[in-house]
C-alpha cells in the first residue's frame, strides 16, 4: 500500500533527527500482605493451600480473606484445602511480551480448588500437558517447589499438571 | 432542604507511620464497618453507591478502582474512584445524591504511604516530562519556591512559619490520632535539618498510614439514620494551571476560587464571622498561612501576626487545625481530607473531648493535593442544614 508521508526509521530517532525525551521509571513498592494473604503465603511455604469459610454465607473462598465481602462479617474459619482442582478456564499464549512468537506456549488457567465453594479458585499456570489436551473441567494437581526452595510466594507452586 | 446532603457516619483507623500487620483492604474494612455502625445502617446493602479516592501511581496498581469494592461491601454496586483528595470524594458523593438516583453514598480514602518506597520519585512524575522532569529537581523544592515567593509577597516571616509548626504539634497532644505531637521552640524548628531552603525538616508533614470512610445521605435518610447529621453546606474545587512557569504564585488562586465557590453554595458572605473553625492544609507550615489568606480569612500578610497573637489557637477567634493538622497527626496524602472531616464531625457533634471548641456550628475544611499541583478543595460543614 502506498501511503503519503515521511517514513521514519529507528536510526532517525537514534541520530536525533526526531526530537524525543526519555525517562526511566523509579517506582518501588512493598505491599503489606496483611493477615489474610500473609497467612495464605505462609501456608504455601508449608506446602498447604489455605482458604477461609464464612459461616453466615456458607462459603469457602480461596485466596482467603479475613472478612467476607458479601455479608461484611468477620466470623470466618480457616480451612486447609486440597492441592487438587479442576480447570475453570484457560488460555494458550503464543506471544511474548515483545510480540515475538514463543516456542513453548504459556498456559495460564483459573483452577477451582477442591474443598472450596464452586467458582472459587486461584489463578496459576499449567505444564506437563499438551496444549491440545487441555479442557475445561480437567482435573489437575499442584506441582510444588522443593520445601527448601519455597519462600511464601504464589510461585511456591511451580505449576499444575493433569491428575 | 430536599436537596441537602449530610454525613451520617464516620469510621477510621488509628494513624501510624507503619502498618505491616494489615493490608490496605483490611485497613479499609475496619474503617468501613465502624462507619456503618456509626451511621446506624441496618446493612451495608442499604448503600446505593461508593466513591473512593486514590491515585494508581501511589497504590502501585493500575486501574485501582477494580480493587476497592470488596472491603467496603460494594460488590456489584455502583462504584468509581477519583484521583483526588477525600474532600473531592465528598463533593462527588454530594452530586451523586443530588441527582436523586442514590440516597446513601459512601466515600473512602486511605494512605499506605509506608508501602511506597520511592515516594519522592512518584511525586516527581507529576511534573511535566519534557519541560521540568529532565531538570531533576526534587518535588519538595517546588514547595520551597512557593514558600520563598509567599514570604516575599506577603511579608510573613520564617518565624511565623515556625509558629505554625509549634501550634499544630502542640494541638496534637490533645488528639489521640496524632503521631507527631511535640513541644518545640521557634529555634528548634528553624534549626532543624535544612532541606529545601527556606524549608526545614520540621516544617513538612510526615507520612502516616490510615483509612477513612464516611457515609453520606440525603435529608430524608439522614434524619432517620442519625440524631446528629452533619450537613454539607458547600463544596468548591478548583485546579489552576499545572505550569510551574505561569501559575498564580502570588495569589494561590486554587484556594481563593475554591473557597468562593463553596461560600456561594453555603450562602456565606463573610467567612471571617460566619465560620467558627478551620481544618486547613498544612503539608508545609507556610501553606496554612497562605491558604488562610487565600480563603479570605485574613488579608494578605496578616495571618502571621494573627497567629502570634493567638487568633489561630483553640481559644482564639479563628481556631485553625485544632486537630493538630497534618504537621501534628501526619499526612495521609489524598486521604488527608479524611482527617479534616473527622475533626469537623467531632467538633460539630460536640464529641471532640479535650479539644472541644466552645463555638462549633460551622467549620471549613480545605485540602490541597500537594506538590506540584495547584488543585484545592473547600468543604463547609455545619451542625444545621440549609
Amino acid at each position: 500500500m502506498n501511503l503519503k508521508g515521511t517514513p521514519l526509521k529507528g536510526k532517525d530517532f537514534e541520530n536525533g533527527h526526531v526530537l524525543t525525551t526519555k525517562s526511566r521509571s523509579n517506582a518501588f513498592y512493598a505491599w503489606d500482605t496483611g493477615q489474610g494473604i500473609g497467612k495464605y503465603l505462609q501456608g504455601l511455604k508449608e506446602g498447604k493451600i489455605l482458604g477461609t469459610y464464612c459461616k453466615k454465607c456458607d462459603r469457602t473462598v480461596v485466596p482467603p480473606r479475613v472478612f467476607c465481602e458479601l455479608c461484611m462479617g468477620s466470623n470466618i474459619e480457616w480451612r486447609v484445602l486440597k492441592d487438587t482442582g479442576r480447570i475453570n478456564t484457560f488460555s494458550i499464549c503464543y506471544v511474548n511480551w515483545d510480540a515475538s512468537r514463543v516456542e513453548h506456549p504459556h498456559l495460564p488457567a483459573v483452577i477451582e480448588i477442591d474443598g472450596a465453594t464452586k467458582g472459587h479458585g486461584i489463578m496459576h499456570v499449567l505444564d506437563e500437558v499438551a496444549p491440545k489436551d487441555i479442557k475445561i473441567g480437567m482435573k489437575v494437581k499442584a506441582v510444588w517447589k522443593r520445601k527448601e526452595e519455597r519462600k511464601g510466594d504464589i510461585t511456591d507452586i511451580q505449576y499444575w499438571k493433569p491428575l | 432542604m430536599s436537596n441537602s446532603v449530610a454525613i451520617v457516619g464516620m469510621g477510621y483507623t488509628s494513624p501510624r507511620p507503619l502498618t505491616p500487620e494489615v493490608s490496605y483492604k483490611e485497613m479499609i474494612y475496619e474503617a468501613a464497618i465502624k462507619a456503618y455502625h456509626d451511621a446506624n445502617l441496618p446493612s451495608h446493602k442499604d448503600i446505593d453507591g461508593f466513591v473512593t479516592c486514590a491515585e494508581d501511581f501511589i497504590e502501585g496498581t493500575s486501574i485501582f478502582d477494580e480493587y476497592t469494592p470488596d472491603q467496603l461491601g460494594g460488590v456489584q454496586k455502583p462504584m468509581h474512584t477519583i484521583t483526588g483528595d477525600l474532600l473531592h470524594g465528598i463533593a462527588t458523593a454530594v452530586m451523586n445524591i443530588q441527582t436523586g438516583q442514590q440516597d446513601i453514598v459512601v466515600v473512602e480514602a486511605h494512605s499506605k504511604l509506608s508501602n511506597v518506597k520511592s515516594l519522592d520519585h512518584i511525586t516527581h512524575y507529576a511534573t511535566d516530562p519534557i519541560l521540568t522532569r529532565p531538570l531533576n529537581v526534587n518535588p519538595h523544592a517546588f514547595a520551597a519556591l512557593d514558600m520563598q515567593r509567599f514570604l516575599h509577597v506577603s511579608k510573613n516571616t520564617l518565624k511565623h512559619c515556625a509558629e505554625v509548626v509549634i501550634k499544630n504539634k502542640r494541638n496534637a497532644f490533645k488528639n489521640d490520632l496524632s503521631c507527631h505531637a511535640q513541644n518545640l521552640t521557634v529555634q528548634e524548628v528553624l534549626d532543624s535539618e535544612e532541606t529545601f531552603r527556606p524549608l526545614t525538616h520540621l516544617q513538612k508533614a510526615s507520612p502516616v498510614d490510615g483509612a477513612f470512610v464516611f457515609v453520606l445521605a440525603n435529608a430524608k435518610k439522614a434524619k432517620k439514620l442519625n440524631k446528629k447529621p452533619i450537613w454539607i453546606r458547600g463544596c468548591g474545587w478548583i485546579s489552576d494551571s499545572p505550569s510551574l512557569e505561569t501559575r498564580a504564585w502570588d495569589t494561590c488562586d486554587y484556594a481563593k476560587l475554591s473557597g468562593q465557590m463553596a461560600y456561594r453554595q453555603a450562602k456565606i458572605k463573610n467567612p471571617k464571622t460566619q465560620i467558627d473553625f478551620f481544618e486547613i492544609d498544612d503539608t508545609y507550615a507556610f501553606k496554612e498561612l497562605q491558604h488562610l489568606e487565600a480563603l479570605g480569612i485574613y488579608d494578605k500578610g496578616k495571618s502571621g501576626n494573627a497567629l502570634l497573637n493567638g487568633a489561630l489557637d483553640p481559644d482564639g477567634a479563628m481556631p485553625t487545625n485544632v486537630s493538630g493538622g497534618t504537621l501534628g497527626v501526619g499526612t495521609f496524602h489524598d486521604a488527608s481530607g479524611g482527617l479534616r472531616t473527622v475533626e469537623m464531625i467531632k467538633q460539630l457533634r460536640g464529641e471532640a473531648g479535650p479539644r472541644q471548641l466552645k463555638k462549633a456550628n460551622t467549620g471549613l475544611a480545605f485540602s490541597w493535593r500537594g506538590v506540584p499541583t495547584t488543585s484545592g478543595i473547600t468543604v463547609i460543614y455545619s451542625r444545621k442544614g440549609a
